[in-house]
């Protein structure tokens, strides 16, 4: 493994120097490190101390504020799963905003993980006639219900199957993740996601320094710059230290759960045992392990 | 191991508090209920799985104890439209109120406490007992974790609401809420 | 040190010529600076500069790599006719068309290049220095495809002119072999191309077996539009011979290919339509338009009657044989196929997205100054390559006449 390591930083530091060298004379060294950086599944323990060292330091640098990157690893024995209760979801938008908040999603241009779709109780779960601009005076509005959609966590995963650069993967737990350093921005996994739960960086995203927020996750909410794709991470950084995420703690009716599935005694597993459950999309095969059920 | 060890664990919950007071109105709910010391109500125990769900009601206002007036009062069990005092309640009441009436919850001799049906007494710490009582099924989802809501550790401490959180126990129909902007419409 | 030569002649080469050849190589040389600047927009601000979104995560420049994939296939492709029908001109044939793959999969490289937010960042999808990720991904599949395509054209290429240049017998044992696995190379890079699209279940529009033959058929009305163009012109300006009879076989062949893509097209929108499951919102989208969103019709209906004039210019004998009709014929399909790739078959993918939501996609004037200067850069690298080549082959510019002048030289 070593020999491996030292066989490819080798190869690459050979290849790489001049044109890394050319394309980025100007810069400081550890631009350079940053540039030359391995994809974070690769990385020793030493490397990633060092890696997130040098982020907390950048960070601090750039925000004036002390920040805690982690870089926990999954919890053995678990596997996350989400539910969602759509006889309660109101479509009041709180989770939407939770989650921009907890996650340092840019302000602008916006990136928002989760999309809140109404639909109309006449036609059913119908994406073609749903709507995502409501903004009446109060939600629920009659004859409506709401959808709200992120990252579905797919047990087969279609966006990690066509990274060409192994930049996004499915992490013990079950939460598909993307190493922000490693990621090229060609969108494919964009083209290939059927749940528009991935997110592009247009432009420099933008988060007031007074809303960032401090504890961080190199595979979560740290902070992004322009070209990569970004996705819900069920608040990894919450999730692994046992926290529920966000959007469970904001929903003010109670419509959304989350848990272990490989815990019998979890609410998630009460639920798929218990209540009337259906995932989206589920002719494409794609295992989502986030589901939507009916409380009453 | 971790997992192992949580679910062996007692989990003590506890519970903040919304700001809105149900059963009374109340005015300084909000500095009563900080700088009182908070109690717990034991919401189950599984014998055989030793786990313990609690939760702390919420604060009681001015108007409690319920005793402060009416023990200078005569009881009067007949049913009839209250005029001169809860009138704000009567005027919001919808909570099957073609066949219900204060009594039906409120015990008449003590005042401070709920009635079941059964005539149990019960203090309105475990109003949720008497809620139960009527909605089965939720008590039981509630129980699970899966009405309602929680905050806290997915696997380990969690934060329970009573029914009384969220519903005002006259007029239990979730509020209508403003809803958040909506996303910005991309345009080219 | 003899290729070397080589390389210094060809360069010599390349700053030698007309008023007209100097005039459209300041043209080229204009649109590149002017696409430059918008393309150092992008650079800088990132791809917010596009009018592509969330919504529409791929548009415009995909769909220019798309087609590209196509002209770079079929231009080899005609090397099998060129044999099956033992025209003369083979060797030739095979140069230019060789040549016009190597510059558009150099512009396909270059549109995937900007279309990527982390341009740096390329080496990561490289086998040992990064992390590639074969063989699940079909864009690592495309990319390795397209690089050993890119490089055999350039050998057979290089060396055929080598050769001639130094006036020896290219070795047919070496050629050939190579010549014949750039077929199914060029029939592999376009079907791989399909299967990036075709590989999203996601994306129903896309999600059709019918893609990839359906892409074949397509490109082989295009690449041959722009050969028969190319060998026209160099017919009149070089010694190159091509008889007309050669020309009409290709035209005929092209018939053929627009046949066999008319089919597959009606098999497909017959399928969509009368079955008519939740997949025939895209098509909708894209021949009539959603409600009030009728953006794209304009594109895919002038792609449609473009292609059927074309068809129909092709199948008549009289026209075909016809040059003048024959090359409007040529310019109606080439155009027909342009926005066949490069609009109507990306946005519909998009459009609506996967959550039924509309972003109507235009490509912004950032996309349409970045793709005019891979464009202008692929046509100065093409002007170069076929000057070279028309120098070398026709020319009689060899070794020897190097040699004369530097004898001249020392003389004076």
């Amino acid at each position: 493994m070593e020999k491996e390591n030292s066989r490819r930083s080798f190869i690459k530091n050979m290849s790489l120097a001049t044109f890394s060298a050319l394309a980025l004379s100007g810069c400081d060294t550890k631009a350079l490190d940053e540039f030359l950086q391995e994809n974070f599944k690769e990385l020793s323990k030493k490397e990633k101390d060092r890696i997130i060292k040098n982020l907390e330091a950048k960070y601090k640098k750039q925000y004036g504020k002390d920040f805690h990157v982690s870089a926990k690893p999954a919890i053995d024995r678990t596997l996350f799963g989400y539910a969602l209760d759509l006889s309660r979801c109101i479509g009041c938008r709180k989770c939407v905003y939770a989650c921009v908040d907890e996650n340092n999603q840019s302000r602008d241009p916006q990136i928002h993980w989760i999309q809140v779709l109404q639909m109309e109780n006449e036609k059913g779960i119908d994406f073609a006639h749903s709507n995502i601009h409501y903004n009446p005076e109060e939600v629920p509005e009659d004859g409506h219900f709401y959808l709200p959609v992120a990252c579905q966590q797919c047990r087969n995963p279609q966006c990690t199957t066509v990274c060409p650069t192994k930049a996004t993967w499915t992490e013990p737990d079950g939460i598909v993740v993307v190493d922000y350093n490693w990621c090229i921005g060609c969108r494919y996994c964009m083209a290939a996601c059927p749940y528009g739960a991935r997110h592009f960086n247009w432009g420099e995203p933008t988060v007031p320094t007074e809303e960032m927020k401090t504890e961080l996750h190199y595979l979560g909410n740290r902070p992004r710059k322009k070209g990569v794709v970004e996705k819900c991470t069920f608040c990894i950084q919450r999730a692994r230290e046992g926290k529920y995420p966000s959007c469970v703690e904001v929903c003010p009716v109670g419509a959304r759960k989350f848990g272990n599935l490989l815990d019998p005694e979890s609410e998630i597993r009460y639920i798929l045992e218990n209540k009337r459950v259906l995932i989206l999309k589920e002719e494409l095969n794609t295992q989502p392990k986030f589901y939507y059920f009916f409380g009453i | 191991m971790k997992h192992k060890k949580y679910r062996n664990k007692t989990a003590t919950i506890i519970v903040m508090t919304f700001t809105m007071l149900l059963f009374f109105s109340c005015h300084e709910t909000d500095s009563d209920f900080d700088n009182n010391e908070i109690q717990k109500v034991y919401v189950e125990k599984k014998a055989d799985k030793n786990i313990e769900y609690a939760t702390e009601a919420p604060p009681l206002g001015d108007d409690f104890p319920c005793s402060a007036c009416h023990d200078y009062r005569e009881p009067n069990p007949k049913r009839r439209e209250l005029v001169e005092w809860h009138d704000e309640i009567v005027a919001m009441f919808h909570h099957d109120s073609e066949n219900r009436w204060c009594l039906d919850c409120h015990d008449l001799v003590q005042r401070d406490s709920l009635r079941l049906a059964s005539g149990k007494l019960l203090s309105f710490k475990e109003s949720y007992k008497l809620c139960g009582q009527c909605h089965g099924d939720k008590l039981r989802d509630w129980k699970v974790g899966i009405h309602g809501k929680r905050k806290g550790f997915w696997n380990g401490e969690k934060e329970y609401l009573l029914c009384v959180h969220c519903h005002n126990p006259h007029s239990p129909k979730f509020q209508k809420l403003k809803p958040e902007p909506p996303p910005e419409v991309v345009e080219n | 040190m003899n290729f070397i030569r080589f390389a210094l002649g060809s360069i010599k080469i390349v700053f030698k010529g007309s008023r007209v050849y100097y005039a459209w190589l300041i043209f080229l040389f204009l649109l590149i600076v002017w696409g430059g600047f918008g393309y150092a927009g992008q650079l800088s601000h990132g791809l917010i500069k596009t009018h592509m979104r969330d919504s529409v995560s791929w548009a415009f420049y995909i769909g220019n790599f798309t087609f590209l994939v196509g002209v770079a296939a079929a231009a080899v492709m005609l090397v099998i006719p060129a044999y099956v029908y033992n025209w003369k001109p083979i060797k030739e044939i095979v140069i230019f068309g060789e040549l016009l793959a190597v510059c558009a999969v150099i512009m396909c490289i270059s549109f995937i290049v900007v279309d990527i937010g982390n341009p740096l960042k390329f080496w990561h999808m490289l086998p040992i220095v990064g992390t590639m990720n074969f063989p699940s991904s079909m864009l690592s599949w495309d990319f390795f495809v397209l690089l050993i395509y890119l490089l055999i054209n350039l050998f057979v290429v290089t060396y055929l002119l080598y050769c001639i240049f130094y006036k020896k017998e290219y070795n047919k044992s070496i050629v050939l072999p190579i010549v014949l696995f750039s077929i199914p190379m060029a029939v592999a890079i376009h079907t791989v191309t399909a299967f990036l699209y075709n590989a999203l279940p996601a994306r129903v529009f896309w999600n059709s077996a019918l893609l990839a033959p359906r892409f074949l058929a397509s490109a082989f009305c295009s690449g041959p539009a722009i050969l028969l163009i190319l060998f026209q012109i160099l017919r009149k300006t070089t010694k190159f011979e091509i008889k007309d009879e050669a020309i009409w076989r290709i035209a005929e062949l092209m018939v053929y290919a627009m046949f066999i893509y008319l089919f597959f097209t009606l098999a497909e929108l017959f399928k969509e339509f009368y079955s008519g499951t939740e997949h025939i919102l895209y098509w909708k989208y894209l021949l009539f338009g959603l409600g009030e969103n009728k953006e794209i019709v304009v594109y895919s209906w002038s792609s449609i009657i473009m292609g059927v004039i074309a068809f129909f210019i092709f199948l008549i004998p009289r026209t075909r044989k016809n040059l003048f009709t024959l090359n409007i014929g040529i310019v109606l399909i080439y155009f027909s196929v342009y926005i066949e790739k490069g609009i109507a078959l990306i946005i519909p993918g998009f459009t609506p997205d996967v959550l039924g939501q509309i972003y109507v996609y235009t490509p912004s004037m950032t996309e349409i100054r970045t793709a005019a200067m891979i464009f202008s850069l692929g046509f100065l690298l093409f002007t170069f390559l076929s000057k070279i080549a028309i120098a070398i082959i026709f020319d009689n510019y060899n070794i020897d006449s190097l040699k004369q002048k530097v004898k001249i030289k020392k003389i004076a």
